[in-house]
């Protein structure tokens, strides 16, 4: 591996600063989605406490934190407390081979790329275990939707970034950054790019693509028997998990931390700001699609899309080469 | 320092897999499937093989075992699964292949210490890095690519058949 750019403590520190800020930007996100839904829909959102209504993150937060942790007596126990951490410990580990600037990371990975997909991939176990553990027919629907929904985008989700590690020639994102100084490779990626959006928001499972929870027919899906700070993790877990596809998006596809004039690490922030209005927006103003549509949309559209562009890419990469 | 990670990581994914298979609870049995899975993941990892690792992560854990714990959740057989499952493990059904892994599990032990390969493949710690990995591939082993590819190609034909005629049979009624 390569030598970490800020030294051993400095690694250390930085890790524990992306934690907390991950963590402390998720809690904002609840507050500052609903407020911008409610611009969108003509409507105040929450605005009461504090300025602009911010202060309701804390009031949420006490409310979770005094409600009584109760486990349904016909949940599967230890299964049931565990669920809701893989999420949030999976997602946190996916920030660490993102790199915020030219030295700010944690790892720089050989195969930064595929630590990211593993560990998306591994989140998906606490909404498939959360729904197998709670013992209740809405959970285990919630559930079984995700479990097909997951597998059925994570194929298309690796593949589309083929033509990214095609043209950069590594899975390491710090290379993946570096190669796009001339031209960001969501030109030449459009369609990668389009298809890995689309499965970061079924990976991650917001709106429109939020079927496993669906609550105008599954009630709540996988979580419903969760409350209190459990809820909370999973609802933690979803927030990381929008930040953390943003700031892939961001690395992949709309040259990280490159810009010109402001320091990188702004700029990197500045792009991830921006994707992540935009997802909030995609929540605004997209209906849900049934479900059968949904896989129909994965295997029959997306899949065929995603090879078309590999073998595009390859093609077009073989040519320029020769 | 490699060295005590690796036999830790031996020890998570031989526990793991051990309780992996004396569980009566499916689920939890799978939990521990997935546990061992991530063990192997790190021993390839601290072998000098972060592409073997990553895959086994992406693949394995991620996608292989979300099937099983799909079909588990199909079945949802709860409690008397339980039963059933608690049933099948007495000794008498799991003695006579409990022994004869016993004795594969001497050889293996007998070949361990012999070969001295895989002590200079643990020590020398030498990375395989994922583009070296994707050159032998496709170099003096595409052959071996060509045939899994052929196999996985039969596989989806095959699943793409039963799928269909499951198709027809139901819009039929």
């Amino acid at each position: 591996m390569a030598e970490p750019g800020l030294g051993t403590l400095g690694t250390i520190a930085f890790g524990i600063a992306i934690i907390a800020a991950a963590v402390g930007g998720a809690a904002v996100l609840t507050w500052f989605e609903r407020r911008l839904l409610g611009i969108w829909q003509d409507r105040h959102g929450p605005n009461r406490l504090g300025p602009f209504g911010v202060l309701q993150v804390v009031a949420d937060m006490l409310k979770l934190l005094t409600k009584h942790d109760w486990v349904p007596p016909f949940a599967d126990r230890a299964v049931f407390v565990f669920a809701p951490t893989a999420i949030v410990v999976a997602m946190l580990l996916g920030f660490a081979v993102v790199p915020f600037g030219p030295d700010l990371y944690v790892l720089d990975l050989n195969i930064g790329l595929l630590f990211f997909l593993g560990m998306t991939s591994l989140a998906v176990y606490s909404v498939l275990l959360g729904g197998l553990a709670s013992n209740n027919k809405y959970a285990l629907l919630g559930g079984l939707r995700s479990a097909a929904q997951m597998v059925s985008y994570e194929v298309f989700m690796g593949l589309s970034l083929m033509g990214v590690v095609m043209l950069a020639g590594s899975f390491s994102l710090r290379d993946i950054v570096e190669a796009q100084r001339e031209l960001w490779f969501c030109i030449p990626q459009f369609l990668g790019l389009l298809t890995f959006t689309v499965a970061g928001i079924a990976e991650s499972h917001r709106l429109p693509f939020d079927l496993p929870e669906a609550e105008h027919e599954l009630t709540a899906g996988f979580h419903t028997e969760y409350g209190g700070m459990k809820f909370a993790m999973f609802m933690l877990g979803e927030y990381l998990g929008l930040i953390l596809i943003s700031a892939m998006i961001v690395t992949l596809f709309f040259g990280g931390w490159l810009g010109p004039w402001l320091p990188p690490v702004v700029w990197f922030g500045l792009k991830v700001f921006a994707l992540i209005c935009f997802f909030i927006l995609l929540r605004a103003a997209i209906p849900r699609p049934r479900y059968d549509q949904l896989m129909t949309l994965g295997w029959k559209v997306m899949l065929p899309l995603t090879l078309l562009n590999l073998m595009a890419t390859g093609a077009l990469a073989l040519w320029w080469r020769a | 320092m490699n060295t005590a990670l690796f036999y830790l990581a031996c020890v998570i994914a031989l526990s793991a897999t051990g309780l992996a298979l004396t569980r009566a609870n499916a689920a939890h049995a799978l939990i521990y499937l997935i546990v061992s899975l991530l063990a192997v993941a790190v021993l390839f990892f601290l072998m000098g093989a972060p592409f073997a690792a990553a895959l086994e992560i992406v693949i394995y854990a991620g996608a292989i075992m979300v099937l099983f714990v799909f079909v588990i959740m199909m079945l949802n057989i709860g409690e008397e699964g339980v039963e059933r499952e608690r049933d099948w493990l007495r000794p008498r059904f799991w003695i006579v292949p409990g022994i004869m892994s016993t004795l594969l599990l001497v050889e293996l032990l007998l070949a361990l210490r012999d070969g001295a390969a895989f002590g200079a493949a643990l020590t020398s710690g030498q990375a395989v890095a994922p583009k070296a990995v994707g050159l032998a591939l496709f170099g003096p082993y595409v052959l071996a690519v060509e045939i899994a590819s052929m196999l996985l190609l039969a596989g989806l034909v095959g699943a793409y058949h039963l799928g269909r005629r499951f198709l027809v049979r139901g819009g039929r009624h």
